[in-house]
């Protein structure tokens, strides 16, 4: 006999879509045709809100439900917890007074968030999310989602970064790239058709900020320099104008608010609102409607810029460094592209404006603008996309941590990536076995000022004299900024085995696990589905047996066909509530033989009926 | 798949010499990006992928050293057998014994909380940015002299010494404007002093 041929090219060319993984909102595009396009929910929803949100059956939902489910079901709801990737808890004291993060007492260098009476890692919410969007992008594609290009603040740091992976493995998507927020709206926006040229993109999003400094050459998207902060952003605005407003509250309702989570997500929804209306009116109200009580409040522009003018002030300094790094005034920055839903407030707007001197784009949707930028890259992956491509940077700084706890830097920031280093280490003691290479990230020269990234253990060395091993470890920042560290034995040219220890974030083996859990659980979910649908179709085939049992072909079935009939019934239902829906179909498959003459005998009674009564000319 | 030549100079494929045209070199970085980004091979083997990363790698790096005269001058002395480094700070050039002298008195001054002491940093700030204006202009005779000389030869070999000797004195100047910087300018020290341009 033959065989098949089975051509797995098609497969292959499955799209890769991008992702916007968002403090506040997250989208998912793809590269059309036209161009790249983003993909609407079932209701024509351009934006999946990250928020993500426990159900009493112990599902995670996220988007719009979850942002719902915010209102009513607080305790078991979470919103921007894009704050929290990568990030232990002595990272996160700030964020944990202005929002209702529940972080689990058993947290440490990685986050456990608190939902109902269960607990999740920053990666697996987000992954929550992201499962939404591959779940609307196959959807809307009609084939299945798996590989996928997520794009990140550019200032994230390796943790951060390797977090967001984490989410996307968990998700079940492959993630081809991550690439850099500021770059990918830069990729948008389409400014290569000037050809030549410096620009800044200025990213002010829900709870990021970044700007980057690229010069445009021939489609090629070179990265100068990048700066900014991964906790600024919209959110700190909102929680400015939900402070005053609680204070209004307790002063006019004399009722402190403060513990109340649904009353305070429904002040915060009001004062985002004004906000929001800020942008286009000089005054806008602040309503609320709780328990029985309303408060209003006017707030007009003036105040609100005043009250932000700190926030908006704190982008300027990365603006200033990241000129420096990149060795340019501000006169020499050809365009300044806006992106990120806080660059809608005017004053925003004309900071930049200021700092810059030239008048921002504001051309495209500043939500939509990275979506798109990463949907460009991913056709840039697949082959579709051939004249641009994007060389960026690492945004911070990467050492080792040497005599006297000081920084010796390898890799410095704003290299372009992929970079590499390589340094020999040597044992200090005869016979060492093991050396330990603390790497750290950021610009400070002491360890202790410095972000501990990860402990690489070299192992198993060969026991030999002090100072006679020599060890020549590469430290590699891949295209996705994230470290990739490989040993050899210089004397031998032998692979070295390293042991990584992250300092926060998951291991490899912790995500394998939650991998594996997710499909022991989807096994589980089908089994249970398979057994509800078994118990259907029996209610289905009980039902209309006794139905039939009433008819008058019953009455003229031999006595030992009617018993065969009724054993079966038993059967059936003897076994109706097995948690094995193979017992149960199997029964189902016995009565159906069993009643096979039955049916069909009153089919024939039902067609002779049916003659009888047609008049045949 | 190709050998990939782990050698800056033989990767970009260009000659080996001090003095480059940074034009050029960029456009053959812009070529070789197009080449060997991994952004083109997302959908090629494993083998093709990961020798794509190490490509990039090397191309970058190689830019990144080739495009600053000091980095390619030291880049090209370590090559060469002329090891650079390691005498960091310590041994101070004779010439310049009196200045620094001077200027470690200046700097204990401000730091006891003498700002009287400012003014004076300042104007020995602007000397050293001249003396270091100075040693790029004695650098970039240096660079014309190895490139003008045989390969391998006596002259060439020279060349580099005296390049070794000039590299030295740059960087013991570059270190005394960063104090100077820093000492006029503590908020600013997390920057780092801005590098010299030849």
């Amino acid at each position: 006999m033959g065989t098949f041929q089975i051509d797995f090219g098609e497969s292959r060319k499955s799209k890769i879509v991008g992702i916007d993984l968002g403090t506040t909102n997250s989208l998912v595009a793809y590269m059309d045709l036209t161009g790249p396009r983003i993909i609407d929910d079932a209701e024509g929803r351009k934006i999946v809100p990250s928020t993500v949100s426990l159900t009493p059956d112990g599902k995670l939902v996220a988007g719009e439900p979850a942002k719902e489910l915010l209102l009513t079901a607080p305790d078991r709801t979470v919103y921007s917890v894009k704050r929290l990737m990568g990030r232990g808890v002595a990272d996160v004291q700030e964020e944990l007074k202005l929002f209702p993060f529940r972080i689990a007492e058993d947290s440490d260098s990685v986050i456990k968030l608190r939902l109902g009476d269960r607990t999740f890692t920053p990666p697996e919410i987000s992954a929550a999310v992201l499962k939404q969007l591959k779940e609307n992008a196959e959807a809307a594609l009609g084939a299945p989602v798996t590989e996928a290009v997520i794009t990140v603040p550019a200032y994230f740091n390796d943790a951060q970064r390797q977090a967001t992976k984490d989410a996307g493995r968990l998700a079940g998507l492959e993630v081809l790239r991550l690439v850099n927020e500021p770059t990918a709206a830069s990729l948008a926006y389409g400014l290569d058709k000037r050809k030549d040229g410096v620009i800044a993109v200025y990213d002010f999003g829900g709870g990021t900020f970044d700007i980057s400094i690229l010069r445009l050459h021939d489609g090629i998207f070179e990265v100068l320099a990048t700066n900014g902060d991964t906790h600024l952003g919209g959110d700190d605005i909102d929680n400015l104008l939900l402070r005053i407003a609680l204070e209004d509250v307790q002063s006019e309702w004399s009722e402190d608010l403060t513990a109340d989570s649904e009353g305070v997500q429904r002040l915060r929804r009001a004062v985002i609102h004004a906000k929001e209306e800020l942008s286009f009116v000089p005054q806008a109200r602040i309503e609320l409607a709780y328990k029985g009580k309303t408060y209003q409040r006017m707030i007009d522009r003036e105040l609100f810029e005043r009250l932000i003018a700190p926030v908006v002030e704190r982008t300027l300094a990365p603006c200033r460094a990241c000129l420096a790094d990149a060795k340019l005034t501000p006169e020499q920055i050809d365009e300044v592209v806006m992106v990120g839903g806080s660059t809608r407030i005017p004053l925003v707007r004309s900071a930049v404006e200021r700092l810059f001197k030239t008048k921002p784009h504001t051309e495209l949707n500043p939500d939509e603008v990275v979506a798109l930028g990463a949907a460009v890259q991913a056709g840039i992956l697949a082959g579709d996309v051939e004249d641009k491509l994007l060389l960026d940077v690492t945004p911070l700084s990467l050492g080792i941590e040497t005599m006297g706890g000081v920084v010796s830097k390898l890799i410095h920031r704003n290299s372009t990536i992929p970079a590499s280093a390589t340094e020999t280490f040597t044992t200090a003691v005869d016979g060492q076995r093991n050396v330990l290479i603390h790497v750290l990230q950021g610009e400070r020269e002491l360890v202790k000022d410095a972000r501990s990234l990860a402990r690489f253990d070299l192992k198993d060395i060969q026991p030999m004299p002090a100072g006679l091993a020599r060890i020549e470890v590469r430290f590699l920042i891949d295209a996705n900024g994230i470290l990739n560290v490989t040993a050899r034995d210089a004397r031998t040219g032998k692979e070295q085995s390293v042991e990584v220890k992250p300092s926060y974030g998951l291991t490899e083996e912790q995500v394998e696990a939650m991998i594996q859990e997710s499909f022991d659980k989807a096994e589980e979910d089908l089994r249970e589905r398979q057994v509800r649908e078994a118990r259907v179709e029996a209610d289905n085939i009980l039902a209309a047996t006794g139905k039939a049992q009433k008819s008058d072909a019953w009455k003229e079935m031999p006595a030992e066909e009617r018993a065969a009939i009724d054993a079966a019934k038993r059967d059936l239902e003897s076994v109706y509530n097995s948690s094995d829906h193979r017992v149960i179909n199997e029964k189902i498959e016995a009565l159906n033989q069993a009643t096979r003459q039955l049916a069909e005998n009153m089919m024939n009674t039902a067609v002779r009926g049916a003659l009888k009564g047609t008049k045949v000319d | 798949m190709p050998i990939l030549s782990k050698n800056f100079y033989d990767f970009f494929g260009i000659d080996r010499r001090l003095t480059l045209d940074i034009e050029q070199l960029q456009k053959r970085f812009y070529e070789l990006s197009r080449q060997w980004h991994p952004d083109r091979f997302s959908r090629k083997s494993a083998e093709e992928q990961s020798q794509a990363l190490e490509a990039t790698a090397i191309l970058n790096d190689g830019y990144r050293t080739l495009r600053d005269p000091v980095k390619r001058a030291e880049y090209l002395l370590t090559d060469e057998g002329f090891p650079v480094g390691e005498q960091r700070s310590k041994d101070v050039p004779p010439e310049l014994l009196e200045e620094v002298f001077e200027l470690n008195m200046m700097l204990e001054e401000l730091k006891g909380g003498d700002d009287s002491a400012r003014p004076q940093l300042e104007t020995a700030r602007q000397h050293f940015l001249a003396l270091r204006t100075a040693v790029d202009h004695e650098l970039e005779a240096l660079f014309a002299k190895y490139d003008a000389s045989e390969p391998q030869s006596e002259t060439a070999k020279q060349a580099l010494h005296e390049i070794r000797g000039v590299l030295n004195r740059r960087r013991y100047i570059e270190n005394l404007i960063r104090d100077v910087d820093r000492a006029l300018n503590p908020a600013g020290a997390a920057h780092e002093s801005v590098e010299g341009r030849l």
